[in-house]
């Protein structure tokens, strides 16, 4: 069969390359198509949701207009003064609940993230049990989050839970039985039962990043007289930081917005003293039906989380040095 | 050619399925548009939601024989119900039939979302007359046509266990004072033995309670202009004589703040550790599930103060219970009329309120749940003279969470051992009634 020289766009051979045709339209429209579904269930699912609920908080949206949300009147910004005016017991309690929660994240991700690297630091070395061990740690991270929250609220109860047996009738360790789902407690055991859940991701995600750590680096640095400590601070540290930025900040977002942990312990009214921000706007929008609070707080929520995060990752940046 | 070909016709099918799964979507749910099919469904009043299955599929059948109309049948669990309600009144698409609380009556009312049962209405099912007034006043705001009818009527009474009593030698409470005194006679932590078991967490039990005592000591959550009035005197003793139970009287077990709205109190009764119980007569069903006999008890109504203090009232329960709804967007409104006037004819209400222990909200029925004739003549007796609506404003579901709520958090601070004050009652409520008047209701 002769073999013919025309070019796939039908010119015949030898045409200048200016006057080739352009792509068919199938080539040039293949990428669009590929990426088309995701745009379509990205936009239906997060954007215009986000878009819907940014407008409700401009509108008084109870139970009187929750039939028929155009017909709401609009509040302009009264939701937002609701929510902020602080002399006010809603405005208080929001400010509370934000309190709350930032002291919540601080102590669950720093301790998290002290717990994971020093996991990892000592699961480094090969010894035998290591993989059962790492197996083990993993397993809160990997069991439902439902089953192990209710678990961990059996354990808590005052009488019959495992916690006070063990603490009050064996080890003798306190005098009387305390309560460990109401008043104070409450935001020391809901701390506890997140930081068993968020450890293990910390560990997993930093042993993950030793294991692109040379181990040339670290004999260099032994030969040249550096102890355990300053290897660990110089070398590890130095060199997992990409890793320990995407870590700190990914677990600081899922621990402030976590609803998870005080629904299943506490319902959906928790003590004050463990009143996270997500759980205390659910309160605002379906326990007392006022939806349009709700957005409000939520849209203030989203501010604020935006604005940490442009911070963080600012001044987190990959500085370039000069040599 | 062919690979492009492939990856065009993938994501044409992609796109053409979500479009597909969304139109599809939208037209089988709903009711139907035939006539001869209702959608309906029932709150979680058995001890199980199989169990509610169970009694009410041969009824629907009953229905179905005596009117041709076929019910499809969907039992929620309480967390649920009111949530899914919600979501119906939403999106507009829900069941044609519906039970709710009828403490939501008002609230739901509001909503619009709901069929008012204006005169038309009322004869077709049979006429407002053959309800008791008591249980009737509850369908919705006072001055507008209801969106409910009752179904299954509850009232509180004060449940104590027959052989505790005859052993300490003391007769069943007729005033509060005395309820406290035996209860303190009765209750012995060493033995794990209390005078009193109460569902501390529950914040519905406890604005049950501040709403029942609060009247009994004069005071009334709402004013006749629908403002939140939670400040008052005689609030305040009304909460302080529940929290006071567990606070000054120490008669009730602290651990009982965990409990909320579950089978844990009814439990604690029925195994001997609580020496009374106040709870709406559905208990019975818990009890018995948990090998208690009904001779092994006894109930009264639940005591007041004696004397009254000013103003107050002898009330001892508020008008609880089940209500039956059409929604609005029902398409199927003259089957849906049919269906509740068959749930609510003598017939069916004798049949059901014996699996339901409920008591009946026709006039002439029967309390028949239990054989106990004593406690039958108790709930009756309370049902139509002790007892009063919850507030019939749109803000009930809020003046439920605020106050109850408040009073959670005062009963908490009694279990650990911190004293509750009447000026901390009052800031408590003083915050729960700033809420209301600041979200707007």
């Amino acid at each position: 069969m002769p073999v013919t020289t025309t070019t796939p766009t039908g010119q015949p051979a030898g045409a200048p390359p200016s006057a080739r045709r352009r792509r068919p339209f199938w080539n040039r429209a293949t990428p669009y198509l590929l990426v088309l579904p995701a745009i379509v269930f990205e936009l239906l699912i997060h954007i215009v949701p986000m878009l819907v609920g940014i407008w409700m908080s401009f509108i008084r949206l109870t139970e009187f207009y929750i039939r028929n949300w155009s017909q709401a009147p609009s509040a302009g910004l009264r939701n937002y003064r609701l929510a902020v005016s602080f002399s006010t017991p809603i405005g208080r309690d929001l400010l509370h609940s934000f309190t709350i929660t930032c002291l919540y994240t601080l102590i669950v991700v720093g301790l998290a993230w002290l717990f994971g690297m020093s996991a990892a630091a000592v699961l480094q070395q090969s010894f035998r049990g290591r993989g059962t061990l790492r197996t083990l740690f993993l397993v809160p991270y990997a069991l439902p989050i439902y089953a192990g929250i209710i678990t961990w609220s059996f354990m808590l109860q005052r009488d019959n839970g495992l916690v006070n047996h063990v603490l009050v009738n064996n080890l003798h360790a306190l005098s009387h039985t305390p309560f460990w789902l109401i008043g104070n407690n409450a935001f020391v055991s809901m701390a506890v039962v997140a930081l068993w859940r968020s450890w293990p991701f910390a560990f997993l995600m930093i042993m993950a990043g030793m294991q692109s750590i040379p181990d040339e680096v670290y004999e260099a640095a032994a030969m040249d007289g550096a102890n355990v400590w300053k290897q660990l601070r110089y070398i590890t540290l130095g060199m997992l930081r990409p890793v320990n930025v995407v870590l700190v900040l990914m677990l600081f977002l899922w621990t402030f917005n976590d609803f998870n942990t005080p629904f299943v312990l506490f319902g959906p009214t928790p003590p004050r003293a463990a009143d996270l921000i997500s759980i205390h706007i659910y309160d605002n929008s379906f326990v007392n039906w006022n939806f349009g609070l709700g957005s409000a707080m939520s849209v203030l929520l989203l501010l604020f989380l935006l604005v940490v995060t442009g911070a963080y990752l600012l001044l987190t940046r990959p500085r370039s040095h000069s040599v | 050619m062919k690979a492009r070909l492939i990856v065009v016709v993938v994501a044409v099918l992609a796109v053409a399925t979500t479009a597909a799964c969304g139109s599809s979507s939208s037209s089988s749910s709903s009711s139907s548009g035939s006539s001869k099919t209702l959608t309906y469904w029932a709150s979680n009043q058995g001890t199980s939601l199989q169990n509610d299955q169970a009694v009410l599929t041969p009824e629907l059948a009953k229905f179905e024989k005596q009117t041709g109309i076929k019910v499809n049948l969907q039992v929620i669990g309480w967390p649920d119900l009111l949530n899914k309600i919600l979501g119906a009144t939403t999106s507009g698409q829900g069941p044609d039939v519906l039970n709710i609380g009828n403490t939501w009556a008002a609230s739901l009312q509001a909503t619009g979302a709901f069929m008012p049962f204006d005169a038309a209405a009322l004869t077709a099912i049979g006429g407002q007359a053959k309800f008791v007034p008591a249980s009737f006043a509850t369908g919705g705001a006072v001055g507008k046509p209801p969106t409910s009818v009752p179904l299954y009527g509850l009232v509180y009474g004060l449940y104590y266990n027959k052989q505790m009593f005859a052993a300490a030698g003391l007769q069943p409470p007729t005033t509060w004072q005395q309820l406290t005194t035996d209860a303190v006679k009765l209750t012995n932590p060493a033995k794990k033995q209390y005078g009193m078991v109460l569902e501390g967490g529950s914040y519905t039990e406890s604005v049950h309670f501040a709403f029942i005592f609060g009247l009994q000591n004069g005071g009334e959550p709402f004013d006749s202009a629908g403002k939140p009035t939670f400040t008052t005197v005689g609030m305040v003793n009304g909460v302080k004589q529940y929290v006071d139970l567990l606070g000054k009287y120490k008669v009730v077990n602290p651990s009982d703040v965990q409990y909320k709205n579950g089978p844990e109190a009814p439990g604690d009764f029925a195994a001997g550790k609580a020496a009374m119980l106040m709870s709406q007569n559905n208990a019975d069903n818990t009890l018995q599930a948990d090998g208690m006999k009904s001779s092994q008890y006894g109930v009264v109504a639940i005591p007041a103060p004696s004397p009254l203090p000013a103003g107050g009232k002898d009330i001892a329960s508020f008008v609880a219970g089940i209500n039956i709804s059409i929604f609005q967007n029902s398409k199927n409104k003259a089957a849906a009329l049919q269906f509740v006037k068959f749930m609510t004819s003598p017939a069916e209400q004798a049949i059901l309120d014996k699996p339901y222990t409920a008591l009946p909200v026709v006039k002439g029925g029967t309390v028949n749940f239990t054989d106990n004739k004593a406690e039958a003549a108790t709930f009756a007796h309370v049902l139509a003279t002790k007892s009063q609506p919850l507030p019939l404003v749109a803000a009930e579901s809020d003046y439920e969470t605020n106050v109850g709520n408040a009073v959670n958090a005062l009963l908490a601070q009694a279990a650990t051992g911190k004293t509750v004050t009447s000026s901390d009652i009052k800031a408590a409520l003083l915050d729960a009634q700033d809420k209301m008047a600041a979200s707007g209701s």
